[in-house]
């Protein structure tokens, strides 16, 4: 970074995504960048749990084990916290919420391990908004019907349509937004940390690593959880 | 009209700076919520479970429009859009 927010050309602040190799895709060059690799990273992590919890419940005792009972764990607290928003819609959707909570648990965490969060970076937080996006639209066709669609996209009169549209189309990109945005805020505050008080930031910094990777990725993940359930139970309606 | 860049660059830090003054609002608010969240366990201390979750995804909603002057800052900054 030549010219950074310091004036001081001797510190280094990175908190950037880079290119690592770039690759021809179609006769466009792209770039494989560290997001891809931590990503790849957060993956492996998950799949192996994944695989681990499957072989662990095929021999699942009554009396359940140490590992058996962190997976029972984990499912039953996102199954009560889907149920608690959804209701009997809860089981439809306990799947697809439950991957998207721990995926994105996982990578928030991951900036403890010294990987930059996945999550910081635009090209993955759109994509889970865009998904939130298309299951709002894809319930409320199917479950309101065309009528009701423009009925209540004509809410309460018909000169309020563009309105609503444009409320429509904010939700996916407040959703992306919020989480990157927060995300982001925590890499910048640590890159800047270690950056201008490298000699001093030994052991304390683990405080703010508390306070920016852990809760403020706990609660992103569970407020994103919980708004794409909101509003995919309101799209639902009562019937 | 020709401008230097080193201009552009103080003035992009400027309004950098100006862009934060967001930060004031979602502060404001979350106070607020905080606040009415104290007030409401001291009323019912049973529910304070349920109050904090409330409280919590409430803040981080309301935490949205300071982060946005937080984006438009670091596009400011970073990406440095009004560079030739």
């Amino acid at each position: 970074m030549t010219r950074g927010i310091l004036l001081s050309s001797s510190v280094d602040i990175d908190f950037m995504v880079h290119g690592v190799f770039p690759y021809q895709f179609f006769g466009h060059t792209v770039w494989i960048t560290t997001t891809h690799i931590c990503l790849l990273i957060v993956l492996m992590v998950i799949i192996g749990f994944a695989i681990a919890a499957n072989i662990a419940m095929k021999k699942a005792t009554e009396v359940p084990g140490a590992f058996q009972n962190v997976v029972e764990l984990v499912v039953e607290m996102l199954d009560n916290m889907i149920k608690t928003v959804m209701g009997k819609n809860a089981a439809k959707f306990a799947n697809y919420i439950g991957t998207v909570f721990i995926f994105i648990l996982i990578c928030n965490f991951s900036g403890l391990l010294g990987l930059r969060p996945p999550t910081a970076d635009y090209g993955v937080t759109l994509p889970l908004g865009l998904m939130t996006f298309t299951l709002i639209h894809f319930n409320k066709f199917k479950h309101k019907k065309v009528k009701g669609v423009l009925q209540e996209l004509c809410d309460p009169w018909p000169i309020w349509a563009p309105i609503n549209m444009i409320g429509n189309i904010a939700v996916p990109i407040s959703l992306s937004l919020r989480l990157f945005a927060n995300v982001l805020s925590g890499v910048v505050m640590m890159a800047l940390v270690y950056g201008l008080l490298r000699f001093i930031a030994i052991g304390w910094p683990a405080v703010l690593h508390i306070y920016f990777d852990l809760f403020s990725g706990a609660i992103q993940t569970y407020v994103f959880c919980m708004l794409t359930m909101t509003y995919i139970s309101d799209a639902i309606g009562d019937e | 009209m020709e401008f230097n860049e080193n201009f552009i660059l103080g003035c992009s830090a400027i309004g950098a700076g100006l862009a934060l003054i967001a930060g004031i609002g979602p502060g404001v608010g979350q106070g607020i919520a905080a606040g009415h969240a104290a007030a409401a366990v001291g009323r019912n201390p049973g529910a304070k479970s349920d109050i904090t979750s409330t409280m919590l995804l409430g803040q981080a909603v309301a935490e949205t429009t300071g982060l946005y002057g937080l984006l438009i800052a670091m596009l400011l900054l970073f990406v440095k859009p009004l560079l030739p």
